[in-house]
């Protein structure tokens, strides 16, 4: 694996980064446990990037100080030009669960976050855009109904969806689609990619399945748990757009190979 | 054996080696009667045994009437209350009482399980004196009501809201809290401030929860205002089932209770309807586990 070792010091410089987090560490005062040690990182616009680690390895931690739902103990956290000091707009997030609320129509729910922070006036001025929006994630003509009606993959799309709403300069991805079968998983993922692909978007992915880590990002950033510490940032060169039928290509199968021996050595 | 062997295998003698395995799940012949038909079924039976108990005489009739007899005094007690008399008038002072008293323990209730279910005072300090003042016998406090109210409709629409309060309460904080951790985070990562997250994601959340205290508290509604006219007189059906049963009239008694159920009946009938009105998600999910 020297090829994915020596690629780490000639990190391409061309996009500007969008996201950069210097040295972020994170201490629970209460159980002193340090949950997270000099983490960096840089999200280059247009960029998808995954963490992959076992449980407990500060994953979620180092998600929540992203988005603005945790501060960090020390380090710095700049999105954008501008230190994060609490949850913002331009930070677009979504989790395991699709999370609609089924006393809203799908339409409703997309425009939620803009109904939250600008009202119900801005939000319906959204309407359309949020049309849109389910059009590219190829939802059209759900607008009215209720979640209760859609599927499990159809609601991660509405998500996919709300989230984008606000057009975020980042995408923060908790394990969107672990909830799904794996057919709709894969699927799901050729998508996302997809909607990233068409959005421009910079986006950044927590995950436990190391082929779709590998099949979705530029980069993955393996950890190692307590403290949590990136240990490796593996950068992918398989080309754009990434296709299901990559997975069987002997790059695919050494790039998981790489990174799992790497994460079984930490495991130990 | 290869795909194609198997293939020819069932092309040859499909009609005369596959056996039919099509095969019924047994079920009793009494759970396929028809709902309607084994539910009158089994109240006519009931009326039945009834019946022939009480015309034996194994039961004295005057504690026990009849159902014939019960029956022809429904109709007594129907026609005075089509007529407008007496007992119309005595089941209108009633309904008032329990709408009254619930209309109370709605809007008590639930501000008090906001309080408890959104402030951590109201949690922690709150909530521990409605759990000491629930597990008292609430009935007990029926003669304290007729002492600070007087005789008159206010004590019974006291105590019937003081008894239905509590559940609704307890619907209303459980509600709060029902909703999830994803919700909650999602909330916080919009900005939501906690007036926000309050009203478009826990209380919308919790609505499953406030209804069922509504429909226990519907119950507890009924039994307090009647436990208030027993306890207190007054001019409604309580007092006409107590007067006809001081006076041994139990037919009378029985066909009172009755026509009396119908209010408890509307009432919760009427929180049903807006619950499915309200709640129309809640439905939807359940019809399609079905």
């Amino acid at each position: 694996m020297n090829t994915a070792a020596a690629a780490l010091t000639k990190l391409p410089s061309h996009r500007d980064v969008v996201y950069e987090l210097r040295s972020v560490s994170k201490t629970f005062a209460l159980r002193r446990i340090q949950a997270l040690d000099k983490v960096d990182l840089r999200l280059e616009r247009g960029s998808f990037s995954s963490v992959i680690g076992s449980s407990g390895c500060g994953k979620s931690t180092l998600l929540k100080i992203m988005a603005g739902l945790q501060s960090p103990s020390s380090g710095s956290v700049v999105l954008a030009g501008t230190p994060v000091m609490g949850t913002r707009r331009d930070i677009g997030m979504m989790f395991q669960h699709a999370t609609l609320f089924p006393w809203r129509t799908t339409l409703e729910n997309i425009v939620l976050p803009i109904e939250i922070r600008d009202g119900k006036h801005a939000a319906r001025a959204k309407h359309e855009d949020a049309r849109r929006l389910l059009e590219l994630v190829g939802l059209k003509g759900f607008e009215n109904v209720y979640p209760n009606e859609l599927s499990g993959g159809m609601a991660q799309r509405a998500a996919i969806c709300r989230m984008l709403i606000t057009e975020p300069e980042v995408l923060l991805l908790d394990e969107p689609f672990s909830a799904l079968d794996e057919l709709s998983r894969d699927f799901m993922n050729m998508e996302l990619q997809r909607i990233c692909m068409a959005r421009e978007a910079t986006a950044f992915l927590v995950t436990h399945s190391i082929p779709e880590a590998v099949i979705l990002s530029d980069t993955v950033y393996v950890m190692r748990p307590r403290p949590g510490r990136v240990v490796e940032e593996v950068p992918i060169d398989l080309p754009r757009p990434r296709t299901l039928d990559m997975i069987t290509t002997p790059r695919f199968g050494a790039l998981v190979e790489h990174i799992r021996s790497r994460l079984d050595k930490e495991a130990l | 054996m290869s795909a194609t062997d198997l293939n020819d295998g069932l092309g040859e003698g499909s009609a005369s080696t596959i056996v039919d395995t099509v095969w019924t799940e047994e079920t009793s012949w009494l759970d396929r009667v028809p709902r309607a038909v084994s539910m009158l079924a089994l109240f006519l039976a009931f009326l039945a045994v009834w019946q022939v108990v009480t015309m034996l005489g194994i039961i004295s009739p005057i504690i026990m009437p009849t159902p014939a007899e019960v029956g022809r005094d429904l109709v007594t007690v129907a026609l005075n209350l089509l007529a407008g008399d007496y007992m119309l008038g005595a089941m209108w002072i009633t309904a008032k009482e329990v709408f009254f008293g619930f209309a109370i323990a709605i809007t008590v209730g639930f501000s008090l399980g906001v309080l408890v279910g959104e402030t951590s005072f109201g949690e922690r300090a709150v909530m521990p004196y409605l759990v000491a003042i629930d597990t008292m016998p609430k009935i007990a406090f029926a003669p304290l009501f007729v002492a600070w109210l007087g005789f008159d409709i206010a004590s019974k629409v006291a105590l019937a809201a003081f008894i239905a309060t509590f559940p609704i309460i307890v619907g209303t904080a459980a509600g709060l809290h029902a909703a999830d951790t994803n919700a909650r985070m999602l909330f916080k990562t919009m900005g939501a401030s906690r007036w926000q997250t309050l009203v478009k994601l826990k209380l919308p959340t919790g609505l499953p929860h406030f209804f069922t205290g509504l429909k226990i508290g519907s119950v507890g509604v009924m039994a307090g205002a009647i436990t208030g006219e027993f306890l207190g007189g007054g001019k409604g059906f309580g007092e006409l089932i107590r007067v006809a049963a001081s006076m041994l009239d139990t037919p009378r008694v029985f066909s009172l209770i009755l026509y009396l159920s119908l209010i408890g009946l509307a009432l919760f009938a009427f929180v049903n309807w807006v619950q499915r009105h309200f709640v129309f998600w809640h439905k939807a999910r359940v019809a399609q586990s079905d």
